[in-house]
């Protein structure tokens, strides 16, 4: 029998979807690109290669250098905590490191203003010994860390659980020790669910606004990610400059879409092979 | 060997202490306490505060734009989310995996691009605004422009919520529907949506939740203009720069509440999704 829809409204359907897909995601892409290079491409690297463009370039691979590591160390912990064991309040848990994609990305930032604002609960206190928290770099990379926080974890945490503990029971009691069981034979076992964490939480690092935009204080050269930068220039009507970064941001965009597209098509393949053992 | 005894589980593998506490150490550190700081200064204000600040035209105008927007651009995701998903499950044509592949767009393009590049899109310059502009309608710097950057950030919830189940429908049903006479509407309506239906409010509220907090895309679309096409996030952020802690505080909190309510929401919603999975696998 017959499950499929007349031809005529099958290729309507496809042509709707793809009508809806090309006007939210193809378009906004295409008028990106069409922007940075709409006064040909020497204006385009000229913006690229300005000094407070680089700068925040590099900003922006330093925030991400250290929010990532410290991301899978966690994300790595937390699911060997609740994989490979059983205790109580495991789900509220798992809950609260989901928590903070529910929260929005401005009060993600307005959270550690309080805390080391001028008039936050430690705000006396560093200011007395000269350590800068808001505005500067630490600020920026604990509202990045905070934005990221569940990314690696809730990848890895269904992933461990899956493949359950006899393996790495297996090696203990033939004598690996723990850090080496770990390492010899957690860490193969999700790999490529890990690097697919990692790609995800990368591009949010790179890619995050409000959280960031709320602590940095806005200093050109100094505090400005890349995304804080696109805003600059483009408040300043300077359209080539701030759509030439907001290319590179695009094309990470993109690069992360083709390696995650990759991982996951290879992650099917080893969970379907791992249900079937 | 030490037995196995139910009271005091002897455990084979090792670090349970240590990975768990690293994990709540630094939960803590990073979310926990910075959140409930938060809960902890709003609790300091007096009812006269709070008074004061639901009864701001302007707060309100922008918890309603937030909020009625949010719904708008949600219900707007659902109905294209499940176009988008029936069309990636139930058809093939060229291209197929990669514009399956694209759908995740809006998670990885950072927010502020997609910001200024819908308003690039949207202005009445811009390729569509010049187009729809003939027409009277204005979308760039108007609350319009908030639900188009609303649409945007929520669109992959839908269709990633609704693609493993609609794949999972068993042809069988169907035909058997079809067998007894159901035309394809019939079908479709009585029989494949109701179950799809615990996915698409899942996709539905993930949606929603989203385009509340929303702030990047949507500042550089939307005009904000102090109650008409202001958002709430960007209210917050308003207070914050005339140094209105207090007030940033209040709203985020009321804010706060609401995205934990539908947290709540989402996880139920989940379970049924989950339920109904399994007992149709079973």
């Amino acid at each position: 029998m017959r499950r499929d829809e007349s031809p005529l409204i099958r290729w309507l359907l496809i042509a709707l979807a793809l009508g809806f897909l090309g006007l939210f995601l193809v378009l906004p892409l295409a008028a990106v690109l069409a922007q940075a290079l709409g006064k040909g491409t020497d204006a385009y690297f000229a913006a690229l290669t300005q000094p407070d463009a680089w700068a925040s370039i590099r900003l922006t691979l330093l925030v991400a250098a250290i929010a990532v590591p410290v991301n899978i160390g966690f994300g790595l912990a937390a699911s060997w905590a609740i994989a490979k064991f059983d205790f109580r309040g495991k789900s509220l848990l798992i809950s609260l490191i989901d928590l903070p994609f529910s929260v929005s990305p401005v009060i993600s930032g307005l959270v550690f203003v309080l805390l080391f604002g001028l008039q936050g609960w430690f705000g006396e206190t560093l200011r007395d010994h000269n350590i800068r928290v808001l505005f500067a770099v630490p600020g920026i990379v604990l509202a990045t860390m905070f934005v990221t926080f569940p990314f690696v974890a809730r990848e890895l945490i269904p992933l461990m659980e899956e493949q359950g503990r006899e393996e790495e029971e297996a090696a203990i009691v033939l004598g690996a020790g723990g850090f080496k069981t770990f390492l010899t034979v957690t860490l193969p076992n999700v790999k490529w669910g890990l690097l697919h964490g990692v790609l995800l939480c990368n591009a949010r690092a790179m890619g995050e606004f409000g959280a960031v935009s709320v602590v940095s204080g806005h200093i050109r050269g100094l505090t400005n990610t890349m995304p804080l930068h696109v805003e600059i220039l483009y408040n300043e009507y300077d359209f080539v400059g701030a759509f030439a970064v907001a290319s590179l941001l695009a094309l990470l965009a993109l690069l992360t879409l083709v390696a995650k597209s990759a991982l996951e098509w290879r992650l099917r393949d080893e969970i379907a092979a791992l249900r079937q053992s | 060997m030490p037995k196995n005894n139910p009271a005091k589980p002897w455990r084979v593998i090792p670090g349970f202490g240590l990975t768990l506490g690293l994990t709540l150490g630094w939960l803590s550190v990073l979310v926990l306490i910075p959140l409930t700081s938060l809960f902890v200064m709003a609790s300091g204000l007096s009812f006269e505060q709070w008074l004061a600040i639901f009864a701001d035209t302007r707060v309100q105008a922008a918890f309603r734009l937030s909020f009625g927007g949010a719904l708008v651009a949600a219900l707007i995701n659902a109905a294209a989310g499940l176009l988008v998903a029936w069309v990636l499950v139930r058809h093939d044509f060229p291209g197929r995996r990669l514009v399956d592949a694209m759908v995740d767009l809006p998670f990885a393009l950072p927010t502020a691009v997609a910001g200024i590049a819908l308003a690039a899109l949207y202005a009445p310059q811009g390729w569509i605004g010049r187009l729809i502009e003939p027409f009277g309608i204005k979308v760039a710097f108007t609350p319009l422009g908030a639900i188009v950057a609303m649409v945007f950030v929520g669109l992959p919830f839908v269709v990633r919520t609704v693609q493993p189940v609609l794949a999972d429908i068993d042809s069988e049903v169907e035909e058997a529907a079809a067998s007894l006479g159901a035309g394809r509407w019939q079908t479709f309506h009585r029989v494949i949506l109701p179950t799809l239906a615990p996915a698409l409010l899942t996709g539905f509220a993930l949606a929603f939740a989203r385009a509340v907090g929303e702030y990047g895309s949507v500042i550089f679309i939307a005009g904000n203009f102090p109650g008409l096409s202001e958002i709430v996030p960007l209210l917050i952020v308003v207070r914050l720069e005339q140094y209105d802690y207090v007030g940033a505080t209040a709203i985020a909190a009321i804010m706060l509440v609401a995205s934990f309510v539908l947290l709540l929401a989402i996880n139920g919603l989940q379970r049924w999704n989950r339920d109904r999975l399994s007992r149709g696998a079973a």
